[in-house]
């Protein structure tokens, strides 16, 4: 094989959406069964904690209703699960229990393509649930600024990092169990800490720039923008920031993959 | 034109085992060739090898002229691989499992969809197109796989183990649809550990063992320099009875191998067997075999 397994990423999109390809007609297949939770648990978030909870949440500042609040925080949060489920969960059964990279990389695909396929498939259920999610809070009249028309593009974006995470996980895996270690030290903490539910200045300096390394933050808060339409140099440093991440973490990911697969 | 399969000193090390240990051999347009071996000879390292998705430790390995070493994504264009595991993708139809294989290959859907219908017309699978592949039995999923290796039309075709855990009639279908392969030109590399299927299928034999070729050659040639023509089989636990028929058996142009309770000797022709005398109920005579090379070659020990 020409490449040694540390070489960069061999990007080539015209043999990656061959195996995205795949994915997607077996997507087609179960839509229905799929698309359903994609919408399910974001509402449930948003009644129980927006509608809910948020009746006896009031800022001190003018930040609006508690409900208009994590409602972008919601997409941000949920395009990242469906990102990164998709590239653990899924991306380990069709690698280790359906061994059908094997399959794959016996045709003109090779491993970079197989990573790469996977990872904008992972992108793109990021896109559907950003997608979904905004369509219903723009019909519960959240949406403020036609600027959130660009949200799904930047979800395909940020979902390609997330994708990678998952892939990064998956790399390592030696089972499923592997991935609760991931959702407990690594997504959890997000979900909670990255502002999608409460304002990150409420924290100590320290921590809340801690909180700004982890990618959700700068993701949440950029969503956050372009649904109000008022948008600052944060938005462009988040989006900088998470391009030169997903750049590292992908491929850290793909290595890690090849080491596993070349044999 | 260039040699399908060159292969030149051929090494392959993991990470705490040496797989093949130097390997050089010449694949012929249009020949079945065959690796036979028992478990860990190395004949599955050789074909990931060629197939480019297992890199060579050292050695050079060509397809049509091109090395392994640069033009993977060309040769893997020309190749049909069937793997020894079952990789067929649960979550697709039996109709799309070669659709969207084809589509790695870079057909488009409509191309892919009816090259599809077309190869499970010629593997007798079309009226289980709607079919999930759990729904098939071992021989229908054996020549899905086999079709899907085709799918792409390759001039050169490796099959690991084609047959391994097929009954008698999956087996024989198998064997059918690779003779129609070689009538049509393709060229076969294919392991197995199946004498018959060596025998019935390949032009040229390599006999692996321990990560080295030990012989090569015709069935014909190989069963006549280390078997002979005729082979007498002697089983018996009483180890005198052996000992008697091995002392019988001896001659300058044979030779007698014993293992606990059998005797096999080798070499003799039928006028020098006619003149000896044996007890004929434990005694079997029979003409030689590949499974005689076989063991001749690699020994009787267990691999694995």
């Amino acid at each position: 094989m020409a490449t040694a397994t540390t070489a960069l990423p061999r990007i080539s999109v015209r043999h990656g959406v061959r195996v995205w390809r795949r994915n997607w007609a077996v997507f087609r297949r179960f839509a229905i069964a799929e698309v359903g939770p994609i919408a399910v648990e974001p509402l449930l978030v948003l009644g129980a904690l927006g509608v809910g909870l948020g009746t006896y949440v009031t800022f001190s500042d003018d930040r609006g209703s508690y409900l208009a609040f994590i409602a972008p925080g919601i997409i941000g949060a949920y395009s990242m699960f469906a990102a990164f489920f998709e590239c653990t969960y899924g991306s380990y059964t069709r690698m280790d229990i359906q061994r059908l990279y094997n399959a794959m990389i016996a045709t003109p695909l090779g491993i970079d393509d197989v990573f790469l396929g996977e990872a904008l498939w992972g992108a793109t259920r990021a896109l559907f649930s950003a997608t979904i999610i905004l369509i219903v809070i723009s019909l519960l009249g959240f949406v403020d600024s036609p600027l959130a028309l660009v949200i799904p593009v930047f979800a395909l974006l940020v979902g390609l990092l997330f994708a990678s995470v998952g892939l990064l996980f998956t790399a390592f895996a030696v089972s499923y169990w592997t991935f609760n270690y991931a959702i407990s030290l690594f997504i959890f903490p997000m979900y909670f800490f990255s502002g999608v539910f409460f304002p990150l200045d409420r924290y100590p300096e320290l921590i809340e720039r801690i909180a700004w390394i982890l990618p959700l933050t700068p993701y949440v808060a950029a969503i956050r923008e372009l649904v109000v339409g008022q948008l600052t140099l944060t938005t462009l440093w988040a989006v900088l920031y998470l391009i030169a991440l997903t750049a590292v973490i992908y491929s850290v990911a793909l290595i890690k993959m090849r080491h596993r697969l070349i044999r | 034109m260039d040699a399908p399969v060159v292969a030149r000193d051929l090494v392959k090390t993991y990470q705490d085992l040496i797989a093949v240990r130097g390997v050089s051999f010449s694949v012929e347009p249009g020949e079945c060739f065959g690796f036979l071996g028992p478990n860990g000879a190395g004949k599955t390292s050789v074909l990931r090898m060629i197939g480019c998705v297992s890199p060579v430790t050292s050695g050079n390995l060509w397809v049509n002229g091109m090395s392994v070493k640069t033009d993977e994504r060309q040769i893997k264009a020309l190749l049909g691989i069937v793997p020894q595991e079952e990789s067929l993708d649960p979550d697709l139809s039996v109709l799309n499992n070669l659709a969207i294989y084809a589509g790695y290959f870079g057909m488009s859907g409509a191309e892919g969809q009816r090259r599809a219908l077309e190869s499970l017309d010629e593997f007798q699978l079309l009226d289980r197109s709607t079919s999930q592949v759990d729904e098939l039995s071992g021989g229908m999923k054996r020549r899905l796989l086999i079709a899907r290796g085709l799918i792409n039309r390759p001039p050169i075709v490796l099959l690991d183990e084609p047959t391994t855990g097929l009954d008698p009639q999956a087996r024989h279908a198998v064997w059918r649809n690779l003779r129609t392969l070689k009538r049509a030109g393709v060229t076969l590399l294919l392991s197995t550990h199946h004498m018959d299927e060596a025998a019935v299928l390949c032009d040229r034999i390599v006999v692996m063992h321990e990560g080295h070729i030990v012989d090569e050659g015709t069935p014909r040639d190989l069963i006549g320099r280390h078997a002979g023509e005729t082979v007498v089989e002697v089983h018996s636990d009483d180890p005198s009875v052996l000992d008697a028929a091995a002392t019988a058996l001896t001659a300058p142009n044979s030779s007698v191998e014993t293992t606990e309770d059998a005797l096999y000797a080798f070499g003799l022709s039928a006028e020098e067997i006619a003149l000896i005398e044996l007890d004929h109920t434990q005694t079997v005579v029979r003409p030689a075999n590949l499974e005689d090379v076989f063991f001749r070659l690699t020994g009787r020990g267990l691999q694995d």
